[in-house]
């Protein structure tokens, strides 16, 4: 057991995916030599080959539908997108080829490709280098969207998405890059469509991924002294979604809050508050709430603080759970002339 | 690791590898490496307007096809051409949801499949479906997204065939990759990708061609330059000299070509094929040509040119030219013209036969290519469906 950094974990996978099959490469920007500027590749070029971890010219569409051929002719290619944003220029492959490849071709053409892509913010990154973009992805049909909140999940989950059949859209938050567990390596979790409860509770569900997971985990902590047991729900895959876990858990506490960075509205969590309700209605104390960044553009260093979810704004929904039957009053007054 | 590499070929694994900056070519030198990427400064062509030999000169050195491979392309040109107005005419009786019509552009079409072997690949657009028949391919497996069905119809592993694509110039990048990953094996397939004039304003074709020259990817641009996208002409496309001049800035050799000259169109296309598969990387040909229907069925083309536009192009009709020079060299009869023609009725008859029957198409097969696997909820979502179809299956009995 050894003090193992995400970035580290997701280095290692990378590795050991490339050493397992040789049809495996790895392309983006800046991934070679330098070692990505997460340095999530560093040394792969070195150690496995320049034609294995190579760069490719500044233009992400390019990465893309380059990447769309070559899982066409026998591949399995792995490719960065520098930061969040910058993928919004492959949408267009991402969606209309990556995605549909398979169905457009009646299943003769699959492609087992990842897209692997720093996201999300708190770490005083400057415009266009914080987006959470999931939601785009996860509304996309034929696309997983995996995201992972600990380095074991980090190497699991990503050794899986190289070995999937189909293409997967692998969200990889950058406040977590730094963030270390004790683990062996290789090693590998649940697979994908698993939640994983992170901490067992009674009273109310948190339902959380990615970046938020260690936030959701502190509330929880927290919770404690207002004599609120909490559960942790860690959807680790947001498509496929584990229907099964979340009901399950949202049937026994009856409360659930959703928790994500990325802007509320027809965001992931207005889907798992659908679903939920859909689901557990006949279980629910209170309405299912969401804490969410605002739907505001992602805010500069100076004031992401004043947008990220924290304990606090955790705290405050689970308080406005309905617990002595006290209707949650936010929204009684209507919509704000 | 390879990094010392001919730089005109790269090498068969890897990127090749880029100059230091230090290395930088004189001035001279690349105006030179650029002279030679430049296309001529005449489309190439072999024959005149009216299918008599064009001064040596337009022929720009390129060397003619063989006389059965012209005589083949005749053959399959007036076969493409009568597919062609079998379905334009099925869209008019509601068989089709809509079809782009390649009428006039059959040099190009017929060019270009030829122009490569059962194991090359070839990266299609939606007006491609005269082309993709010529290529051996089923008409009726051609035609299935057209007529309205969810897939493509046909096997593209099976068929080296990429699904005709919609979104512009996105498949040209799919060719670049394909080709590359063929490359590294050490195979000789080359990927032959079409693409219109309009879509040249994409920016996946120029990071197509970028990419493809970088990783000295063999891949044949052919861009049909029709005229028009949709209503748009050329001249608010681009303000560059001609399409093939595109090439050059991203290190790729280039021409330009009489699109409506199957002569000439097959003599290039044949050096571009040869020049990508033994390793040169990349090659652009632009072809002139004319659209002479309009964008699809759903387009009415008289909003925005000339009939006696269309008619000037239509004395410059490529089946016209290659059988007058086909004629004049005595390389075929009216035997040969009688066998082509019957050939192309029957194909139209079978068509048509195929066509009028009503295909099955079962909603619940929607679920089943989304992923390998449905997941729970696709499978849920089927659950649901195939509720509603038994209702509505009771209420037909009932």
């Amino acid at each position: 057991m050894a003090p193992t950094t995400m970035a580290q974990a997701l280095n290692r996978a990378l590795r050991d995916a490339m050493a397992a099959d040789e049809s495996v490469v790895m392309f983006g920007e800046d991934v070679g030599r330098l070692g990505g500027v997460f340095r999530v590749t560093d040394g792969i070029a070195a150690d496995l080959g320049e034609d294995r971890c190579f760069d490719t010219p500044l233009a992400e569409a390019g990465i893309m539908g380059f990447a769309v051929g070559m899982a066409m002719n026998g591949f399995r290619p792995v490719v960065e997108m520098q930061f969040d944003a910058f993928a919004y220029p492959a949408f267009e492959q991402i969606t209309s080829h990556v995605a549909k490849m398979r169905n457009r071709t009646r299943g003769a053409v699959s492609l087992p490709l990842v897209i692997r892509i720093p996201y999300a913010g708190g770490i005083g990154g400057v415009e266009h280098h914080c987006d959470s973009s999931e939601a785009y992805y996860a509304h996309t049909p034929g696309l997983k969207v995996v995201t992972p909140a600990t380095p074991a999940d980090a190497y699991s989950l990503l050794r899986e998405a190289i070995e999937d059949p189909d293409p997967v859209v692998f969200l990889e938050p950058k406040k977590l890059y730094w963030s270390k567990a004790d683990l062996e390596l290789p090693t590998r979790a649940e697979p994908f469509g698993r939640a994983a409860v992170r901490r067992p509770g009674r009273d109310a569900t948190l339902v959380t991924y990615g970046p938020m997971v260690p936030v959701a985990l502190e509330a929880a902590q927290a919770a404690t002294d207002e004599g609120w047991d909490l559960e942790v729900l860690d959807l680790r895959t947001i498509v496929p979604l584990d229907d099964e876990t979340l009901a399950d858990s949202v049937r026994r506490t009856g409360r659930c809050v959703v928790v994500h960075e990325s802007a509320g509205f027809a965001g992931v969590g207005a889907e798992i508050a659908a679903r939920v309700q859909e689901r557990c209605f006949h279980s629910l104390y209170a309405p299912v709430l969401r804490v969410t960044g605002f739907d505001v553009p992602y805010p500069p260093p100076m004031v992401e603080h004043s947008h990220l979810p924290g304990v606090d704004r955790i705290l405050d929904a689970v308080a406005r759970l309905q617990w002595d039957d006290a209707p949650d009053t936010r929204f009684l007054a209507g919509v704000p002339a | 690791m390879t990094t010392q590499a001919d730089t005109r070929t790269g090498t068969a694994r890897g990127p090749a590898p880029a100059a230091p900056p230090h290395t930088r070519q004189a001035p001279d030198g690349t105006a030179a490496a650029a002279a030679r990427l430049l296309p001529a400064a005449v489309p190439v062509r072999f024959l005149d307007d009216d299918g008599g030999a064009a001064p040596e000169a337009e022929r720009a050195g390129y060397t003619a096809p063989t006389d059965d491979m012209l005589v083949e392309a005749y053959r399959r040109m007036v076969v493409g051409r009568r597919f062609d107005a079998q379905a334009t005419a099925l869209t008019k009786q509601g068989r089709l949801a809509v079809y782009p019509s390649s009428h006039g552009q059959e040099a190009c079409q017929i060019g270009g499949v030829l122009a490569v072997r059962d194991t090359d690949w070839v990266f299609p657009t939606y007006r491609e479906s005269m082309a993709l028949v010529a290529r051996g391919l089923d008409p009726v497996e051609v035609l299935t997204l057209l007529r309205g069905d969810w897939h493509c119809g046909y096997d593209p592993r099976a068929t080296h065939t990429a699904p005709q694509c919609t979104p512009l110039s996105t498949q040209t990048l799919h060719a670049a990759g394909l080709a590359y990953a063929a490359r590294r094996r050490g195979e000789d397939t080359v990927a032959l990708t079409f693409v219109g004039d309009g879509a040249t304003s994409e920016g996946d074709f120029h990071e197509a061609l970028n990419y493809a020259a970088l990783f000295h990817a063999p891949v044949v641009f052919l861009v049909q330059n029709n005229g028009y996208a949709i209503s748009v002409p050329l001249a608010r496309q681009t303000a560059a000299p001609s399409l093939a001049y595109k090439g050059v800035g991203y290190g790729v050799p280039s021409e330009q070509v009489d699109g409506n000259d199957p002569v000439a169109v097959l003599a290039v296309l044949q050096h571009a094929v040869e020049h990508a598969r033994a390793g040169g990387g990349p090659y652009l040909v632009e072809a002139h040509t004319y659209r002479i229907e309009a964008h699809t069925n759903a387009d009415d083309a008289t909003r925005y040119r000339d009939r006696s536009e269309v008619e000037a192009w239509e004395r410059r009709d490529p089946i016209d030219r290659l059988g007058r020079y086909l004629r004049d060299h005595g390389l075929f009869d009216d035997e040969t013209v009688a066998a082509a023609h019957e050939e192309a009725e029957a194909l139209a008859g079978n068509l048509r036969e195929r066509m009028n029957r009503d295909p099955h198409v079962d909603p619940r097969e929607l679920f089943a290519h989304v992923y390998a696997e449905p997941t729970p909820q696709l499978r849920e979502q089927l659950g649901w469906l195939e509720e509603e179809l038994a209702a509505e299956h009771g209420e037909e009995q009932g």
